[in-house]
């Protein structure tokens, strides 16, 4: 099976652990980085994985095939924790998942304000999500002005996880105007989702 | 309040954030400083930490050491940055007296709490420093730093610089090696939490006591290992001592799990940096690593002294050590006389005590 990493616009040690994640199940995998410690460390994982590696530069980035030696490539003890165990896929947490600061198709105005009904409501129902991520312009509903913002604060100081992707609000110019939960990276939000029992995407 | 981890928004951590030795190097050319017969150490010798004299019987030390999150929890990041500040004082053999700290913070982070956190860790490393904060300056910053510049006291014939290495000299390394790699592991996820917490202990150990066996066993030279690794640090001190130096890479102690971190390609962009800057000047032999010759350039935060011991004493600072320091020591090389030649050369075997104290 073959499996390509797109790791560019990534630093490390992103890419080296993409590319680890693909080797578990992939026999061969295209990694794609765009700068020289990218190179010189996927180089090394790749060896001290027994695989071979070729190094392509292209216009677009660095192309690095690797191929997988007799060894399976294994993830220690604390990568494993990423992967869902598949026997018991119920075990893990309740995770809300907000990729849009609209609640369903339909005109924005409509969407806006069913989102902070949703979130009014969500305080008085059971059971409740142990983390709430925000993704793209769901980052919208965790930053001043929001209208969610009050109900949101509310189910963050009860316990509940509340984690805002920093690559959007970053992208949206809203990194200082965050008011409610924590800056989240790609990596720790694929992790919940992939270790989550449930998710309900919004 | 929210449980923060602040690796989250940072690129790179702890001393990996320091600006390239091979650009600072050219930085003062054609830069007029003011000429003082009271500076005794300056910035040419690129040592840890400027001293002036006062008067015949004292010298001020003065240094400043501010970088971005090295740790998740608040309070573990003040622990360290404060560890990393008054080394520089430790590592010029003076005694911290005051500091002032140095924040840049989004508001987010001060409006959380966060900001409190890290600065009681500082705090708490200063008062078992003895050495008093008067203040501070910070400023908004979107991404965070923390640091602080440390004022000590000294007597001139108590300096230990990093210019007087003398051939014969035994190296000796008072922390283990590794943080930079661990740092990657753990924002990657693949370091344990008894390897992360090992980490954090380590980076937050005082170097007061490695100091303070180096004077009693009558050390000159000293330097601490930090952004620019084990060899850049190396170089630096052979280089203002004019002397070369002899290192056994299998004697340098290392944080658990570092080598194979290195081994799996976990390196900073600064630990390549560091190759580059030490590369004129070092000769690997053959048999050494690729994962060994990448660990001794592996950025430190808050590492520990490289101390030159004269030969006769090393038994003596190797037993006090290995009694007395929380972190585990090791002979990594000798120091011998320039020959003209590469300042550095790393061989695989470690120097063992006879082999590192014999002339």
């Amino acid at each position: 099976m073959k499996q390509t990493v797109d790791a560019r616009g990534l630093l490390c040690p992103q890419p080296v652990v993409l590319t680890l994640k693909a080797l578990v199940s992939a026999d061969e995998v295209v990694t794609i980085v765009d700068n020289q410690t990218a190179v010189e460390n996927v180089t090394r994982l790749a060896r001290s994985k027994g695989c071979a590696i070729a190094i392509d530069k292209k216009a677009d980035g660095i192309y690095l095939t690797i191929h997988k030696g007799d060894a399976p490539v294994e993830m220690t003890q604390a990568d494993a924790a990423v992967t869902c165990p598949s026997g018991e896929p119920a075990a893990g947490p309740l995770v809300l998942f907000v990729p849009s600061d609209c609640f369903g198709r339909g005109p924005e105005e409509l969407g806006e304000r069913l989102m902070g009904a949703f979130f009014h409501t969500l305080r008085d129902v059971e059971p409740k999500p142990a983390t709430i991520v925000f993704m793209n312009t769901g980052v919208k509903l965790v930053v001043e002005g929001s209208r969610a913002l009050e109900d949101i604060r509310a189910l963050a100081d009860s316990g509940i996880e509340v984690l805002a992707c920093g690559t959007c609000l970053g992208y949206f110019k809203l990194m200082e105007k965050l008011s409610v939960g924590r800056v989240s990276n790609m990596f720790d939000i694929a992790s919940i989702l992939l270790k989550a029992g449930k998710i309900v995407e919004l | 309040m929210a449980i923060v981890d602040l690796f989250e928004s940072v690129t790179e951590c702890g001393c990996a954030a320091k600006v390239p030795a091979q650009e600072l190097s050219g930085l003062l050319r054609g830069v007029e400083l003011p000429a003082d017969p009271a500076v005794l150490v300056g910035p040419d010798t690129l040592d840890d930490a400027g001293i002036y004299k006062l008067s015949e019987e004292q010298c001020l030390v003065q240094t400043v050491d501010f970088f971005p999150p090295v740790a998740r929890r608040p309070e573990d990041y003040g622990r360290i940055a404060a560890a990393n500040a008054l080394s520089d004082v430790y590592a010029m053999g003076g005694r911290p007296l005051t500091a002032l700290a140095i924040v840049c913070m989004p508001s987010r982070l001060v409006k959380d709490g966060v900001l409190r956190d890290i600065t009681r860790g500082a705090a708490e490393k200063l008062r078992e420093a003895g050495c008093t904060l008067l203040g501070g300056h910070s400023v908004l910053d979107p991404q965070a730093k923390f640091g602080l510049s440390v004022t000590g006291l000294i007597h001139p014939k108590d300096v230990l610089s990093n210019a007087a290495a003398r051939p014969g000299d035994v190296l000796v390394l008072t922390k283990p090696v590794g943080t930079g790699v661990t740092i990657m592991a753990v924002r990657a996820q693949l370091a344990s939490a008894e390897q992360e917490a090992a980490m954090n202990r380590c980076m937050a150990t005082l170097n007061a006591k490695a100091a303070a066996l180096a004077r009693r066993c009558g050390v000159r030279c000293v330097t601490d290992v930090t952004g620019f690794g084990l060899l850049g640090h190396a170089m630096q001190l052979a280089r203002a001592s004019d002397v070369a130096l002899e290192i056994g890479a299998e004697g340098v102690p290392l944080l658990d799990g570092a080598l194979t971190f290195a081994e799996e390609g976990l390196l900073s962009a600064a630990a390549y940096t560091n190759q580059d800057y030490v590369a004129p000047e070092v000769v690997y032999d053959e048999e050494v690593p690729q994962p060994q010759k990448d660990i001794l350039c592996d950025p430190q935060t808050s590492g520990g002294l490289l101390i030159c011991c004269p030969p006769g004493r090393l038994r003596e600072l190797v037993s006090w050590a290995r009694e007395e320091l929380a972190t585990p020591c090791g002979v990594v090389g000798r120091v011998v006389a320039a020959s003209g030649g590469p300042r550095l050369r790393v061989r695989r075997r470690a120097f063992s005590l006879e082999e590192a104290s014999a002339s």
